[in-house]
This record gives C-alpha cells, sequence and structure tokens, in this order.
C-alpha cells in the first residue's frame, strides 16, 4: 500500500486552547491532515474555529471516532488525563495511534529532540509537560555530559494568562510529572520541579530555569553538547532560546531558557503551551515519515 | 475597645530562617517553641521560609528537613497551635501536606501570589476535609487594589478557607494602605481577615495597628522582627502595643519578652535592620525575601544591588521568582559594560 501521496490523517480530540492550537499547526503541517476535530459542545470558541477553517468537527466526543473509525490513523489527545485513561484502551482496540498530551503517563514519555527513535515503536506516546518538554533536554545534557548527578531542580515560569483552569486544578500533577521525567531521562538522584504564576502584564514569556548538583561540573562539555539539542529543538520550536548558562553559581549548574510560541491559536508568550503541542506534531509527522508519507504541499 | 481580641499567628521559626539561608536547627526550633508556647502564642508557624517543600536550589535549602523541623515544634508545643505556610506550586498534597498532617499541624495557611487564588482549591478543600483550621494567604498584596484582593479572597472563602491573611510581602504599604484593603475584606467576608506586615518602610507596627483598628483578628509578629530581607513585625513590641491600645492577645507580656531575648541568643546570626537594600525593595515593591539572593548576586556580578531590585521591580517579579535575579544581573552587567566602551 503506497501512502507516498496522501497526508497522515489524525484527529484531534479535545476542543480547548491545547486542541484548538494543534489544529492550526497540524493543518499547515505538509505531512498531516485533520480528519476530525472532537469536543462536547459545537458552541465553544475551538469549535467555532474548526467549523470556520472548514474542518469536520463532531461534538460526540470519542464515539465519533468509534463510529467513523476510517477518519484518523492517529488520535491527539488533549482532554484530560481522567478521559485519556478511558480513552487509551479504546484506541488501542481500534488500532489507532495516540499522542497523549495529557498527564495521564500510560505511555512512554517523550521529548522528540531526545528520544524520537524510541518513541516510535510506541502505540502510545506521553508528552510529559510543559515545563518537561523545555527543560528535560537539558536535563538530559547534564545527564549525559556530567557525573554524579545528584540532583536536578527546575522552576517554570508562566504568564498567568496562559494558565487556564485545567492547569490551575492540576500542579500537583503537573510537578509529579514534570519530576519523573526529569528523573528518567537525565538518571539524577533527585528531581524537583517548581512552578511559578505570574500575572505582569504585558505577559512574560514562558522561562524555565534548570538548575543540578554536580560533582565536578564541566561546563565546557555541557555547552558543547546543549549548542547542538538547541538547533535539534529550534527545527520543531523555532521560538526556544538558552538566555544564560551553562554557568556555575553559587555551587549550582544554572541553565535558562526561554520559549517565545508560534502565536498561532495561543498568544505568543504562551510558549509553555506552544512547546507541547510543537513536540506532539513534530511526533506525529515523524510516524508519517516512517508510514511511507511524503510531504505534500502545503494547502493553508 | 476593651475586650477585643487578637490571635497571634508567629512566624520567627518560618519567615525567621530567610534572614539565616534556612538553617535552623533542630535545637533551635525545640528552644524557641518552648518559650514561644509558655507565653501564650496562640499559633506557632514552622518551616522553610517559603514554606512546606519550599527547600530548593531556586530558594536555599533547609538545614533540618520538613519532617523534622514538625515533629520537634509537635513535641515542645502544649497550648500553642503547630501552623504551616503552603504554597501550591511549590508543596503537593501526596508529598508534603499528607505527611506534614500526619505530624500533627494544626494550622494550614494556603498561600498564593495575591492575583492566583485559585490554585490553592485542592490544598485548601483538602486541609478542611482532614478536619484542621485552614487559612487563605495571599502575598504580595500590594500589587493590586483592594477590590480585586477582595475578588481572590471570596475565592479562598468559597474553597473552605476559615480566615484569609494578606501579606505585605514587599513591604511597600503605609497605614492608609492596609486600612483600606482590611476594611475591604472585612466588608465583603464573611470570615476572619489578617495581616502580615514586613519593615522595609519601618512601619510594620504601625501598618498593624492600622490593620486591628480597621477590623482584623489576626496578626503575624515574629521575634525581634525575625524574618526576610528587614523583617517583620517586631512581636514583642506588637503584644505590648496591642496591650496599650486594649486589645487582648493571651499573651504574657515578660515571657514574650523572655521568648525574644532566647530568640535573639539562640536563632539569629543578627538582629533585623532596615538596610538601604531593604529600603530600595520595600520602593520597588519586590519580596522581601530577595534581599540575600540579590546582595550575593550583584556582588559576583560587580553591580548595584538597589538596580537590581528596581529592575526587578519594573518587571513585576513575584515570590518565588528568585531564578530571575541571576537573567536580571546578566543583563545589568552587559548594559553597564556597553556604557563603558
Amino acid at each position: 500500500m503506497t501512502q507516498s501521496n496522501r497526508k497522515l490523517k489524525v484527529a484531534i480530540l479535545g476542543s480547548g486552547n491545547i486542541g484548538t492550537d494543534l489544529l492550526i499547526k497540524a493543518l499547515r503541517s505538509p505531512y498531516l491532515e485533520c480528519g476530525a476535530f472532537i469536543g462536547r459542545s459545537l458552541s465553544s470558541p475551538g469549535m467555532v474555529k474548526a467549523l470556520s477553517l472548514g474542518v469536520t468537527v463532531s461534538a460526540e466526543g470519542i464515539d465519533y471516532i468509534v463510529k467513523n473509525p476510517d477518519c484518523c490513523d492517529l488520535v491527539f489527545d488533549a482532554t484530560s488525563a481522567k478521559s485519556h485513561l478511558e480513552h487509551a484502551p479504546i484506541f488501542k482496540k481500534l488500532g489507532k495511534r495516540a499522542i497523549d498530551l495529557t498527564p495521564a503517563k500510560i505511555g512512554l514519555m517523550s521529548v522528540p529532540s531526545v528520544n524520537l527513535a524510541d518513541s516510535l515503536v510506541e502505540d502510545n506516546v506521553n508528552m510529559v509537560t510543559c515545563g518537561g518538554q523545555a527543560s528535560i533536554p537539558v536535563a538530559y545534557a547534564i545527564g549525559q555530559t556530567q557525573t554524579d548527578v545528584e540532583y536536578i531542580e527546575v522552576v517554570s515560569s508562566i504568564a498567568s494568562r496562559s494558565a487556564g483552569p485545567a492547569t490551575r486544578q492540576n500542579l500537583d500533577e503537573y510537578i509529579k510529572t514534570t519530576e519523573d521525567g526529569l528523573k528518567e531521562f537525565s538518571g539524577a538522584k533527585r528531581t524537583k520541579a517548581i512552578l511559578n504564576l505570574n500575572p505582569a502584564e504585558p505577559c512574560v514569556d514562558m522561562q524555565a530555569t534548570i538548575f543540578a548538583k554536580v560533582k565536578k561540573p564541566d561546563i565546557a562539555k555541557l555547552g558543547g553538547m546543549l549548542t547542538g539539542l538547541v538547533e535539534k529543538i529550534r527545527k520543531y520550536v523555532p521560538g526556544y532560546e538558552i538566555i544564560l548558562g551553562p554557568i556555575v553559581e553559587n555551587e549550582r549548574i544554572v541553565v535558562m531558557v526561554r520559549v517565545r510560541g508560534l502565536g498561532d491559536y495561543l498568544p505568543a508568550y504562551a510558549g509553555n503551551l506552544d512547546i507541547i503541542n510543537c513536540a506532539a506534531i513534530a511526533m506525529a509527522e515523524e510516524y508519517a515519515r516512517e508510514a511511507g508519507h511524503n510531504p505534500q504541499d502545503e494547502k493553508r | 475597645m476593651m475586650d477585643r481580641k487578637i490571635v497571634i499567628s508567629d512566624p520567627t521559626l518560618r519567615d525567621g530562617n530567610h534572614a539565616v539561608r534556612h538553617s535552623l536547627r533542630v535545637d533551635q526550633i525545640a528552644a524557641y517553641c518552648k518559650a514561644a508556647d509558655s507565653a501564650g502564642v496562640a499559633i506557632v508557624e514552622v518551616g522553610h521560609g517559603n514554606g512546606l517543600g519550599a527547600s530548593s536550589l531556586q530558594l536555599g535549602e533547609s538545614a533540618t528537613p520538613d519532617h523534622l523541623a514538625l515533629t520537634t515544634a509537635r513535641a515542645n508545643l502544649t497550648q500553642s497551635k503547630l501552623g504551616i505556610h503552603v504554597i501550591p506550586g511549590f508543596a503537593t498534597i501526596e508529598r508534603d501536606l499528607k505527611p506534614a498532617l500526619e505530624r500533627g499541624v494544626d494550622v494550614v495557611r494556603v498561600a498564593s501570589h495575591c492575583t492566583e487564588a485559585d490554585i490553592c482549591e485542592r490544598h485548601i478543600s483538602f486541609s478542611r476535609s482532614m478536619g484542621v483550621e485552614v487559612w487563605g494567604c495571599l502575598m504580595m498584596s500590594h500589587m493590586i487594589s483592594p477590590a480585586l484582593l477582595l475578588e481572590q479572597a471570596r475565592k479562598m472563602e468559597s474553597y473552605g478557607a476559615e480566615g484569609v491573611v494578606f501579606m505585605d510581602s514587599s513591604g511597600h504599604y503605609i497605614p492608609e494602605d492596609v486600612r483600606h484593603r482590611v476594611e475591604a475584606l472585612v466588608d465583603g467576608l464573611s470570615i476572619a481577615v489578617g495581616f502580615h506586615a514586613h519593615n522595609n518602610l519601618g512601619l510594620a507596627i504601625a501598618n498593624s495597628m492600622a490593620a486591628a483598628d480597621a477590623g482584623a483578628t489576626l496578626l503575624d509578629g515574629c521575634a525581634r522582627g525575625f524574618g526576610a530581607g528587614a523583617g517583620n513585625a517586631q512581636l514583642e513590641v506588637l503584644v505590648a502595643v496591642l496591650e496599650r491600645l486594649g486589645y487582648s492577645t493571651g499573651i504574657d507580656l515578660y515571657k514574650i519578652l523572655d521568648a525574644a531575648d532566647l530568640a535573639e541568643q539562640a536563632l539569629m546570626k543578627e538582629i533585623p535592620v532596615i538596610r538601604s537594600v531593604s529600603v530600595v525593595s520595600g520602593m520597588a515593591g519586590v519580596f522581601s525575601g530577595f534581599m540575600k539572593p540579590v546582595t550575593r548576586i550583584a556582588e559576583e556580578f560587580k553591580i548595584d544591588p538597589r538596580d537590581v531590585f528596581f529592575e526587578l521591580g519594573r518587571r513585576k517579579i513575584v515570590a518565588g521568582q528568585e531564578d530571575i535575579i541571576l537573567e536580571v544581573a546578566k543583563e545589568l552587567a552587559q548594559r553597564a559594560a556597553k556604557g563603558c566602551q
């Protein structure tokens, strides 16, 4: 079966800010087409946006995919952790790949700049958290270049306006999932994640500071590896940059990154939401290439 | 005026930790708890300067882990209630709050930046469900108007808080600022109102008086003012002033004076004074706890710490964002280098 002259069909489940921003990114992708944009209410702002873009929409939730299994080969799940736990077995039964943007964490934690190849063989991958996508590449580089990584800590600051009700209700899950991701990718003995919301106007860009305690810091080696990694990340998150470090200050390694979003559906300051979506799209495009899809004309 | 009661909550062993880089030890905690308990202090708060689960490279690591500090305090308090400060985003329910409650905490104060009360919902309702006394705390409260402060305090009330404390985390207020806010809160809430003063502009006691006069029923005070930056309302002075004004605190004057003497000897490297950078921190509206890291980093980058404070204030940096000090310092140092060329 040849896939070379068509795009990979995806469905987006969840019509909130994340889902709607994903839709715009998917429509722009030369590898992806959106077979269905699915939420719970046809009058939600995300649905209205999708309708205006001529996308097939449904308010039936996951039932739509069960009834119309041909609508997609892959599903982005941008609902909630609780919902994803119910959705995952259904995706499996239907043979749909799942990219999970909730903190449900059933599948392999995936950070495209670090473990894209490993993620390809999985049928359910989890995109960790926004802070995780921003900081894990740096934590990974610390783990690869330093010996005896005793501790890694990540402090993320995001604009208050980029934190919706779900984020605010789920700070504990955010912290736990980010800490688990940091540990897994860096091999550090202990990890800690902290989240600050800053209400300043104009809104602040997303930033993350990575601190590490290691036996004998090798800044040159770390800096070298980071340069290559950042280049890789910027291919899918153009607004990602290191704004400070790596330096050693007060006996800690410090690296600070800033993420400016693409400003698709969400404002550019919401780099936290952009980076997890960019990572999810990068993942889906890699699946598409793997399945033999060639890039098609960019229509939108 | 007579017979009005003020509850004194004493965060000497929590806020004071800022002044000694979170280095308070078990023996110090035990000694001060005994003294405050025998003086009749209503609530004794213990922990890292930024509260439960906040020991970190970002804010400084605690010499005494939370569980040990709490067990020690519990063993040395007989009549005073044991309190903790909890900031969602730092402390989680599973990792931090549950184990703390198991160690016998009586009062949980769940705190957020003044505009972000809704991140406290789960921590407040969980603590209520565990049957302890729960207050909401709105930090850096000078950054919003009395009306907006009330809106946020109402959210905390709706989550189950039994009172709301607003904090002058930068020591920015003058008495009439405090009065307006207490009036708005007392008027718009059906729960108790408390106030936590900082002394950057030398007004911690005057501001606390204004709060009591406007209807606040809980005030925070620390022995010798032991707290972040220029320190807090000085507990033993506050108790004496309230006594002169005719409020009852249930605290024995001689014994609280003894407790303050003990605190000076046993806890402090230096008694809090209003240093020049603290005046600037208060003017700039930056969290007082930034004093130590700003001073250290400004020295490393060879820049004026006062410039750092004003730049942090301009950027509206909130408590907990200590990492940004480094970024600001780097930027100021680069600017200075360019200016020299």
